[in-house]
Order: C-alpha cells, then structure tokens, then sequence
C-alpha cells in the first residue's frame, strides 16, 4: 500500500488497491451512506406521528448516534436554543453532503473496474481522481476516520493500548483499518497539497 | 467592514444603533476544538484551503487546537461565523461558535 500520489503528467491523483481493500472501503462507505440516511433527520420532540410525518423541518437535538452526534456536533456550546436553531437549518444539508461523499467513493472504484461481488480471481483497482474527486474522497476519508474512532472509542495518544490487543482481537482489527484509511488520508493530503 | 470608517470619513454612519455597531465589531468568534483523528496535515489543509490562509497562520493555528485543546480560527458576524462553523462540519472538524 503506497497511497495516493499526483501523476506528474495528468496532474491527477491516483492510487492502486487490491480488490480487496477495494471491497473495504465499498463496504465502510456504504455503511457510513446508510447510517446517514437511516436515524431519521426530523425532530424527535413531534409526539403526533402524523404531525413528525408532515414536518419538513430538520432535526433540533443531538443525534442519539454516537457516530452522528460526532457528525453533527453542537454549533453552540452553552447555548441550547440556538444549537436547536442551526441545528434545523443545517444538519439535513451536512447529512446529503457526507452520503454523497461516500457515495462518490463506491462510484469511483465501481466505474474503476471493482464488481458488485468479489470474487476468487486477483484484482487490481487503478483509481484515478481529478482535483474534485479527490477532494471528496479526502473530506470523506475524514467521515469514515471519525465514525470508526467513534465506534472504537479512540483516545488521543492510545496507540500503545491499541497495539497490545492480540491480532485476532476484532476491535484490534478494526483498529488496523482505521489506521489505514489515516495513512491513506495523509498520503491524499500531501498529494493535494 | 469596522475598518472602511477610519479610511473614509465620509461614510460614517451616525445612525447606527448600538446593535449595529456591535456587529461592525465582529463580536463572533469560530472556535475548532481538538479531536483525536483528525490528522495535523488534513487540520492545516482546511484551514489554508477554507480560509485562505498562508501555510504558516494554518499550521499556527493547528498546532493551537493540538496543544491548547481549542483555537480562534475565525472572527465575524454571527452569520459568518454560523456559516464557517458549518463548512468546519462539512470538513469532519469539531467547531463551535460563541460571543467574544
């Protein structure tokens, strides 16, 4: 894994995966597109079901998604109402934003050759991004970063707690995988930089 | 635009009621507050790329949020500043606004 790098002559940003890191990154996006689009964004405070039915407003409270509320976190510290305010104005754009991120990402590495199902045989996925699409992909990198950090419960300087799990620990292979997007991340920030 | 006063006299506008005048002050201020993954690199790259900043002030103010836990990235408006809190959101950074 050599990340991502600006091909001198194109000036485009491209990067080589394995069918299977492919299929990863497919399988998080798509998780990430799905967490988004399932907590319904409206106000959980409507007690009539119609009345929640028919309001187009956006949510005004916190997410109960760890995940989200780190998403979407408070604008406003100590100001409640106000929170609730930007809230409903602004999480249901942040929301469409981050799905189509991720989105961008399974389109990318499907148009890149990655098929619906993985299959025996070996694959290589050359991906190619203009200076757009990598910075989707870039803000996207982040979203996948701060949902698995979330999930894990990562700490600032843990790294020691991570690496004394044993490798068939789940969460230390989760762990791995976070690490990982991290390195492809800063390699598609120096690429862009 | 609290600075066009001193350099056109001209256009001073007696009329301003004090709410006005304190918003010609630019009292809001966009805080970033520190996380444990965002990457130093990616939190410079916003910031120069977001708000034009040379490399230097981003990494100044990066290393704020690193070390200082939180940083003044932006000041304003309270509409400026609900819109800067809002891109810092889209960019994955933990960013409130608050009243200087």
């Amino acid at each position: 894994m050599s990340g991502f790098t600006r091909h001198r002559r194109s000036g485009r940003i491209i990067a080589t995966f394995s069918g299977f890191e492919a299929d990863l990154l497919r399988s998080l996006a798509s998780q990430l597109v799905e967490l988004l689009r399932n907590e319904a964004a409206v106000p959980h405070e409507h007690a009539d079901p119609l009345e929640a039915m028919l309001s187009f407003d956006g949510p005004t409270t916190e997410p109960d998604d760890p995940v989200l509320a780190r998403l979407f976190p408070s604008a406003y510290a100590e100001d409640e109402e106000a929170a609730a305010e930007f809230r409903r104005f602004t999480e249901g754009a942040l929301r469409d934003g981050k799905a189509a991120g991720a989105a961008t990402i399974i389109d990318t590495l499907e148009d890149a050759g990655l098929p619906p199902q993985l299959g025996e045989q070996r694959l290589v996925i050359d991906v190619e991004l203009d200076q757009e699409t990598a910075l989707v992909w870039m803000k996207s990198f982040t979203d996948l970063r701060l949902a698995l950090a979330t999930r894990l419960e990562v700490e600032q300087d843990d790294d020691a707690y991570w690496a004394s799990l044993p490798d068939d620990d789940p969460r230390a292979q989760a762990h791995d995988i976070y690490d990982w997007i991290g390195l492809l991340q800063e390699t598609l920030v120096d690429a862009l930089g | 635009m609290g600075s066009m006063a001193t350099t056109s006299p001209v256009e001073v506008e007696p009329d301003l009621t004090p709410d006005e005048m304190t918003l010609t002050a630019k009292p809001w201020v966009t805080i970033v507050w520190n996380d444990p993954v965002n990457l130093m690199s990616y939190v410079t790259y916003v910031f120069c790329t977001y708000f034009g900043y040379d490399k230097k002030k981003a990494e100044k103010l990066m290393l704020e949020v690193h070390h200082d836990g939180r940083s003044m990235v932006s000041n304003g408006s309270r509409e400026e500043m609900e819109r800067d809190v809002q891109a810092m959101h889209e960019y994955g950074l933990w960013a409130t606004l608050e009243k200087q």
